[in-house]
């Protein structure tokens, strides 16, 4: 009986943690999914029908491969358990095929490699002090921390309503993250190449990879005032690790540098064709841009100092298409954008070489690079702010001050993520997951720190309670206003430029804490 | 309350799987001609707006009471006549006359899960909530846990929100008179369980243990004295409430007969479908709905329920108490089911509200019974393709469960509430000291039973000489799991004073 009850997770708090969200996931089975479910059944009967030598080349659908070769075979692996659900869905030719088998499918499998992501919650667990463990289960660091992981809001409604893949991708790097605390650097690496080759999106953290894994791992020892001793340099490090992320490399893309493909799937991979900005803007900097373009134009039509014949028809239904046209400010590159992006990861790499904190200071590194890039990339999507979002949770839970700014990021980041489900039976489980989500992290964050001073000052109160007008504007009252079919973009516009503010002033004061902050590992490094 | 933010987390737990379960089919979606339950709420709705309240519970040519007439009391019909005024202004065509018949759209099913959402969430939520909240002898980790467990019970969910129904607000008005006459607020107690009667008569299986708790209050305050004004004014209570809802109906004699026809219709059979109480299981040995007459069948189900439920209601009146007045509601209720006339499945839904409340005292057996009350409308379910949310809920709830109140660590003598028992037991049979762990292998056979069970069910098809093999083996084994419990809270009600008296005497 006692076996039956630990098999059952009674008493462990972990297991039912995860269980539970694994039952929500089920649950939502028979929500709403977006194209990219369409895009990952093409991917499996690429995969699953066609030779390698055709995968990066196939075009009947118009959802062509995109992802490097290890998602290919990851499909590739999928395909040969759907064929035992449904062969209907392995065949090229059946665009938009979704029977209730197929469905059943691609929903179980997101749910069940999300098991790696459970896994490295754990790991990730067991990397944070438990020093400051109060009395309480719910009040433990630990607790807290696996919630705002598996709980997270934004993975659940991108991975098992919207449909990816994200879950075990996050897991991935959650893993790796959490095997460069353990201080088991190879392993680390090891995990992060893969990753690199399952999603390239993850290039944007691989500065504060490297430099982290050259600084703290190459150089065996610091001086004693932290900076570096040269002479610690250890070559059978660098060798060994460049040798494993080439071997990584080299069975990933092998088998098309043989086949002479290379540039066509580079060409895959980097489709610079897109616009500036998505459909929906990405509440980034651009967006900011966009939106202070857009009021320009509009005083300089009052003040009769433009044009109206020269200014271009798209830019006023902006938001729906995909080419937005500057009409005050100059327009965009992609050049620019990657130079402004790093520029903008560049002082935190700096501060990673120059002022190393150990892994925690790593761990900071990587999110500001991952929201430097969301602040400044081209053709940004509104999902990747959780590439910031679930590595900060890990910090959220050690200091007051790196708690109110993931407070700010996450509840900004997850509202920004509204726009992706727009369907009516939708908006109850997306209002009160975020809600659930949003009330339990900032309550349990605030009791964990409740000897410190105040979370949020009346300005960051006042800025996240106005999300709560602005999501009754936005679904409630203007889609039964007379504007709704003359600005039928206004609500998303706002959505954005709001929500870039407060991610703005997140990425600003995360970079002003890290720059600021004094070396406090130095001591302990020696 | 310092932990209100977990509270509310649970909540919106409650309304989240509420939620992503009605997105699920509902009864006799696209099923011609007749549809399901989900069709007899819309319907009622056409016919409240359309027809005026005298029309209402009469055969006419704009009420065909053979398609879904009404046949519930005049507060369901009210509600009915408030959704419609909504949907009314949504979209007329929901609640034409006769046009709207079988009425299915995306939109509409959205209006009606909501609908139920609402009601669900203005009456029965707060219900559990506070109730817990009002709960003694447990730290407030525990009050929480035991809000999350009771929203989480799938049988209510599945009903509501999948198969379609509005249970949660007879239910939701019954544990406010609960709340109510456990507070001492009798006269709002009993209000609130008015209300419950009123907007579903099967809220009649609770109304002996509400009279007998409060008929023993009144004795014990003296018959002569105050416990004589508590009765008048009880008495008051109830008669004002029934006048108020029944009003529009009493101004004709025929009007208050035809809705008592309607509402007790003796003439339908023993029992409907199958049902896992004790006539249908029965019947698989002797027809009785076949070979006896009509009337003789009614007197022998009164009898038997009468007889079942006697013993506790009696302990209950001589002494009136919280702790004895639930697991009464639990024993009568369910004697109600097993034995009582016209059953159906969905009824064990009112023995597994007061089960609810009981929870977080033998945390062990609720659970189990929970369960098995969940596993005995598996056809029903079934039949509405609900499979998967049945499944995943049923889970979901066992683990929160078995979580929060490690039910596995709780099933020694004293926790299983079987200590006097076994004590008066011992002193004719000295080496009866099994009866814990004969519970739990029970509990290890039952589970398996209705795993297996299900799986056949799912997965066989049934021979074509007995088509209905597993829902009749499914309402029998449901039924044996049933009479076990019965035995086991009239146990419980009978020794409790005993098992009190010890604890005192422990303490």
């Amino acid at each position: 009986m006692a076996a039956f009850g630990i098999a059952t997770g009674g008493g462990n708090w972990f297991s039912a943690l995860a269980l539970g969200v694994t039952f929500l996931k089920c649950l939502l089975i028979p929500t709403y999914h977006s194209t990219d479910f369409e895009v990952h059944r093409n991917w499996l009967a690429i995969t699953h029908s066609l030779p390698i030598s055709q995968w990066y080349h196939e075009a009947t659908s118009e959802w062509t491969l995109d992802y490097p070769p290890f998602f290919a075979w990851f499909e590739y692996a999928l395909s040969h358990v759907a064929k035992y659900f449904d062969q209907e869905m392995l065949n090229v030719h059946n665009l938009n095929y979704s029977s209730s088998r197929t469905l059943l499918f691609q929903r179980f499998s997101v749910i069940f490699t999300d098991a790696l992501f459970v896994y490295a919650v754990h790991e990730c667990c067991k990397c944070i002090d438990g020093n400051k463990a109060g009395k309480e289960l719910t009040e433990k660091p630990k607790f807290i921390l696996s919630v705002l992981l598996l709980w997270n809001f934004g993975l659940l409604i991108v991975d098992h309503i919207h449909f990816q893949y994200n879950g075990f991708l996050f897991g991935l790097m959650l893993l790796s993250i959490a095997r460069l605390f353990q201080k088991r650097h190879m392993e680390g690496a090891f995990l992060f190449a893969v990753l690199l080759h399952f999603k390239h999106i993850y290039l944007y953290v691989a500065p504060a990879y490297g430099i982290y894994l050259l600084r703290s791992y190459c150089f065996t020892a610091n001086k004693p005032d932290g900076s570096i001793r040269w002479s610690s340099f250890s070559f059978l490090r660098l060798i060994s690790l460049g040798l494993m992320v080439f071997l990584v490399s080299a069975l990933s893309l092998g088998p098309f540098l043989a086949l002479n493909q290379l540039p066509q799937v580079f060409s895959r991979l980097f489709p610079f064709k897109r616009g500036l900005c998505h459909a929906y803007w990405a509440p980034n900097f651009w967006a900011l841009y966009n939106a202070l373009d857009k009021v320009l134009s509009v005083i300089g039509l009052q003040l009769k100092l433009l044009d109206p014949n020269k200014i271009p028809k798209a830019s006023m239904t902006s938001g729906l298409v995909q080419q937005f046209q500057h009409t005050v400010l100059p327009s965009v590159t992609p050049l620019v954008t990657l130079i402004c992006t790093l520029v903008a990861i560049l002082p935190s790499i700096f501060c990673l070489w120059f002022k190393p904190q150990g892994p925690k200071g790593f761990l900071r590194s990587l999110i500001l690079c991952a929201l430097s890039s969301f602040m400044f990339g081209w053709h940004v999507h509104e999902k990747a702010i959780l590439l910031a979002v679930l590595p900060m949770s890990l910090l959220s839970v050690g200091k007051a001050g790196d708690a109110s700014i993931f407070l700010i990021l996450t509840t900004t980041g997850h509202y920004s993520l509204f726009p992706l489900l727009f369907t009516a039976p939708e908006l109850p489980i997306k209002i009160l997951l975020m809600l659930l989500f949003t009330i339990y992290s900032i309550s349990s964050l605030k009791t964990l720190f409740r000897k410190e001073k105040p979370l949020f000052n009346w300005m960051e109160t006042f800025y996240l309670l106005g999300l709560g007008p602005l999501e009754v504007f936005c679904e409630f009252v203007f889609p039964f206003t007379s504007r709704k079919l003359k600005y039928p973009f206004i609500p998303l516009f706002l959505t954005s430029v709001y929500c870039a503010v407060g991610i703005t002033y997140a990425w600003f004061k995360l970079y002003v804490s890290v720059l600021t902050d004094p070396p406090v590992g130095k001591t302990k490094k020696q | 309350m310092e932990k209100w933010y977990l509270m509310t987390a649970v909540v919106l737990i409650g309304l989240t799987v509420r939620w992503t379960v009605s997105l699920n089919s509902y009864s006799g979606a696209g099923k011609p001609p007749m549809f399901g339950d989900y069709e007899a709420q819309r319907h009622w709705q056409e016919i409240t707006f359309n027809l005026p309240i005298k029309q209402w519970y009469f055969n006419s040519s704009d009420n065909n009471l053979q398609y879904w007439g009404l046949d519930y009391p005049p507060l369901t019909a009210y509600h009915s006549l408030l959704c419609a005024y909504v949907a009314q202004l949504i979209n007329p065509d929901w609640i034409a006359l006769h046009t709207s018949r079988g009425y299915e759209s995306q939109a509409h099913k959205l209006f009606m899960r909501a609908t139920v959402l609402i009601a669900d969430l203005l009456i029965y939520i707060p219900a559990v909530v506070l109730y817990c909240c009002c709960l003694k002898e447990i730290s407030t980790k525990k009050k929480i846990a035991n809000v999350l467990c009771i929203l989480l019970y799938p049988g209510l969910i599945l009903i509501d929100y999948g198969h379609f129904q509005y249970n949660s607000v007879s239910l939701g008005f019954a544990l406010w008179g609960v709340l109510g006459v456990s507070c001492n607020w009798d006269l709002l107690g009993s209000l609130a369980f008015c209300l419950a009667v009123n907007y579903k008569q099967m809220e009649l299986y609770h109304s002996l243990p509400f009279f007998c708790f409060l008929l023993g209050k009144c004795f014990k305050k003296g018959l002569k004295g105050k416990g004589f004004v508590l009765f008048i004014k009880l008495a008051c209570t109830v008669l004002a409430s029934f006048v108020l809802c029944w009003l529009p109906f009493f101004t004709e004699r025929e009007q208050t007969l035809q809705v008592l026809r309607r509402l007790f219709p003796v003439d339908r059979g023993l029992f409907e479908d199958k049902v896992a109480n004790i006539w249908c299981s029965f019947s698989v040995f002797l027809k009785i709905k076949d070979i006896l007459p009509h009337h003789i069948q009614i007197l022998i189900s009164c009898c038997f329920t009468f007889l079942s439920l006697l013993s506790a209601c009696i302990k209950l009146t001589l002494q009136p108490s919280p702790r004895v007045f639930r697991f009464t509601l639990v024993s009568c209720a369910l004697s109600f089911f097993l034995f009582s006339f016209q059953v159906h499945e969905k009824s064990i839904l009112l023995v597994s509200l007061p089960v609810c409340l009981v929870l977080s005292e033998i945390p062990f057996m609720s659970t189990w019974f929970l369960l098995v009350s969940t596993f005995s409308m598996v056809p029903l379910l079934l039949k509405d393709e609900l499979l998967m949310p049945s499944v995943v809920t049923t889970m979901a709830f066992f683990i929160a469960c078995a979580t929060s109140f490690s039910i596995f660590e709780k099933t020694s003598e004293e926790e299983l509430h079987l200590k006097s028992f076994s004590i008066s037991v011992r002193r004719y049979l000295p080496r009866f000291t099994f009866l814990p762990r004969i519970i739990q292998h029970l509990f290890l056979i039952s589970v398996i039973t209705m795993v297996l069970l299900t799986l056949m069910t799912v997965t066989l098809d049934p021979p074509q000489k007995l088509p209905d093999l597993f829902t009749v083996l499914v309402c029998s084994v449901s039924c044996l799991n049933f009479l076990f419990f019965l035995v086991y809270f009239n146990i419980i009600i009978m020794w409790d004073s005993k098992n009190g008296r010890n604890q005192k005497k422990i303490n």
